[in-house]
């Protein structure tokens, strides 16, 4: 049985005199991102089939000014924060889930020092507590002990100590979670961090995205999974890079729990 | 009574010496801006406690790790005695400490065992180095120097060690049954190297080595503060003074929020905020005092760029050397910047003349370096701030992220998309 979800936008409930208990912050990545579209699809499925109270700002969301800020450009990114402070302020948001972990690092850790202060969640920690708590239940024969090895987003892993909450995710799954030789604190960057997915690399031997992924496919891992939309970009490219797209997928956790309730 | 007019004469010239050069260091602090309030004591213990004292840092790469610890704890342990010392020879007493009974006991008996597993390790140290090619221990910022530092530090160590073993070998010989503590593996030495030995030359081979552990005490003190084993003193303080915020944070530039705030809204703002003289930094003036603590406790030990993907993909980057060379150009501007006030310029400058901007947009933030750091050295903070100088007061950054500035201004997104695209994923989405 098939149905259309109408994603809630914020400025709609609020003309209803309504208001969701999250505010799902899509990100420049979910919203115009090709492949982290699916991301951001898979993961409203997941709070469709869960019956969540949410809405995102759609048209009204602007970039936080992360890349801005980490580009070195405070001015810039003082200016977003306005803007988005303005934002969250009007529609009083109290909770927010995010699916990058860079707007989350700047969300839960920086916006407090501009003038927003609230629950910050990143999907994987979203979703492990919705296991946790019995309300996510997902059938266990869709990976069929498929071997899977996590990549730790750095914004998420070193930045705010959360190593295991994806890992629980996947565990849900019936796979064979393997681990890289470098994880949890002493994984390797994708390359993309510190506004680098916006430039070139520097002249070196070798191109990080291409470092990882080796580290990555030499787990023998059929699925690498991520939780961060540049880790996707970087490993995608570095798996294509390694012609390995045939053998290899690389696969959001959200899209691993969407696959497996059949959304 | 000689021997105690010479002690405090040579105690006197070292504590000089010691407190010349600490007054040198310290006054470069003057130079620097704040960072943030010492606050959270009681955190801040509990750091100390964890990653100083319990050397859980460092114990993050095991082999080396735990040479390292025990060394550490057995410098711990070992201080007792030589602050023992120093009453000795002072009061022209011996051992006087021994009054403490089985807690003296404990801690001179482990010291004479830590004595010997530090010598072993420092072997293993100075065998690493040597005769082993090991990457961490080489880098553009390594000069020839620093390697001489290295091997000088792990020698004067080898001998403290020696010669405290030999102090206690002296002592056992001369004191037999009576003897005040015990001794464990001097004891054992003792059976070899004392046994022949009359009473007058194991007084003299105690003398000597009582005289050679102390002197060596004193001028290790000193050279310390020269070499990058200044970290014997700084780095448990460094580690006290952690930044507490999780990695991920960034330090807001209140004044720049000020300033957007103003354009925004001239109502708004603060306008008691004072001005922005420099927008980052672009040289050891505008650093912080806790990019500084970290310079002088920097121990150069290169985990921090055997771990940053830059450096692993064979860019110019490297962590550690952005504070080797904030300790370097300090070291040139700072009696400079003291003496002509903070106006002085040598046209020169931290970014450019030590530090590239190659090297500076190689970072990825990834905190791989700040995570590894034994101490508690930041090195991303820093990085950022020589970033924001080079954008805000140069407009000097890379093409790409120029363009990925201006599509943040036009469209609110880093790419040439617009809000109005925003809504397009939630387009025919069926479950």
């Amino acid at each position: 049985m098939t149905h259309t979800i109408k994603v809630p936008i914020m400025a709609d409930l609020s003309q209803q005199g309504t208001k969701p208990e999250y505010l799902y912050w899509v990100g420049c990545a979910g919203a115009f991102d090709d492949r982290y579209q699916k991301v951001a699809r898979a993961f409203v499925k997941i709070l469709h089939h869960l019956g969540v109270s949410y809405a995102i700002l759609g048209k009204e969301e602007t970039c936080n000014g992360d890349p801005a800020r980490r580009a070195g450009n405070e001015m810039l990114f003082h200016m977003q924060a306005a803007q988005v402070v303005q934002l969250l302020t009007r529609y009083e948001v109290k909770k927010m889930i995010t699916t990058c972990p860079h707007c989350f690092n700047i969300f839960l850790n920086e916006y407090p020092d501009v003038g927003w202060r609230g629950e910050v969640i990143h999907h994987s920690q979203f979703l492990q507590q919705m296991i946790d708590e019995g309300k996510l239940k997902v059938p266990k024969d869709m990976f069929n002990n498929q071997k899977v090895v996590f990549h730790d987003p750095c914004y998420l892993g070193r930045g705010n100590n959360i190593y295991d909450a994806p890992r629980q995710v996947i565990d849900a799954l019936e796979t064979d979670r393997v681990e890289m030789p470098r994880n949890k604190s002493f994984a390797l960057c994708c390359g993309a961090g510190g506004a680098q997915m916006f430039k070139e690399a520097e002249p070196g031997s070798k191109e990080v995205y291409a470092e990882r992924t080796e580290e990555a496919l030499a787990t023998n891992a059929g699925i690498i999974a991520t939780a961060c939309p540049f880790c996707m970009t970087m490993l995608t490219d570095g798996i294509k890079y390694k012609n390995k797209e045939e053998e290899v997928k690389n696969l959001d956790i959200a899209e691993m729990i969407a696959s497996s309730l059949g959304l | 009574m000689a021997k105690q007019l010479i002690f405090l004469f040579v105690l006197l010239i070292t504590l000089g010496v010691f407190a010349w050069t600490m007054s040198r260091i310290f006054s470069f602090f003057n130079l620097t801006k704040s960072a943030f309030p010492v606050r959270n004591i009681g955190k801040r213990i509990n750091i100390t406690l964890k990653v100083a004292i319990g050397q859980s840092k460092i114990l993050r790469w095991p082999f080396t790790g735990l040479l390292h610890a025990l060394v550490f704890w057995g410098f711990m342990v070992i201080t007792f005695g030589s602050f023992e010392m120093v009453i000795d020879g002072l009061a022209g007493t011996e051992r006087v400490l021994g009054t403490f009974g089985i807690v003296y006991d404990i801690i001179i008996g482990s010291g004479d065992v830590f004595a010997a597993i530090v010598l072993i390790a420092i072997l293993v140290f100075l065998a690493r180095r040597l005769f082993l090619s090991i990457g961490r221990f080489k880098g553009e910022e390594i000069k020839t120097i620093s390697k001489i530092d290295a091997n000088i530090a792990l020698t004067m160590i080898l001998l403290l060690m020696v010669s405290l073993l030999g102090m206690n070998i002296g002592y056992v010989a001369l004191h037999g049954n009576n003897q005040i503590g015990v001794y464990p593996v001097s004891q054992w030495l003792a059976g070899y190297i004392t046994s022949g030995m009359t009473i007058y030359g194991a007084n003299i081979f105690h003398e000597v080595n009582w005289w050679a552990h102390i002197l060596l005490i004193f001028i290790f003190a000193n050279i310390l503060p020269y070499s990058k084993h200044f970290h014997v003193f700084t780095s448990i303080p460094n580690v006290f003074l952690s930044r507490l915020e999780p990695l991920g944070y960034l330090p807001n530039m209140g004044n720049v929020m000020n300033e957007v705030k103003l354009m925004m809204n001239p109502e708004a703002a603060n306008v008691e905020a004072p001005p922005i003289s420099r927008f980052g930094v672009k040289d050891v003036e505008d650093t912080s005092w806790k990019n500084y603590a970290d310079a002088l406790a920097c121990t150069e030990c290169g985990r921090c760029t055997a771990v940053c993907p830059a450096a692993i993909t064979g860019k110019k980057l490297s962590p550690r050397k952005i504070f080797v060379d904030l300790r370097a150009r300090m070291k040139e501007k700072g009696p400079g910047l003291i003496k002509n006030g903070i106006d002085y310029s040598d046209n020169k400058s931290l970014i450019r003349d030590y530090i590239s901007e190659e090297e500076l947009w190689a970072c990825t933030t990834c905190n791989a370096c700040a995570q590894e750091c034994p101490i508690n050295i930041n090195h991303p903070t820093l990085i950022l701030d020589m970033r924001r100088y080079l954008v805000m007061e140069e407009a000097a950054a890379p093409a790409g992220l120029n363009m990925m500035f201006t599509n943040i201004e036009n469209n609110g997104a880093p790419w040439q998309r617009g809000p109005e695209e925003r809504l397009e994923w939630t387009e025919s989405l069926n479950a």
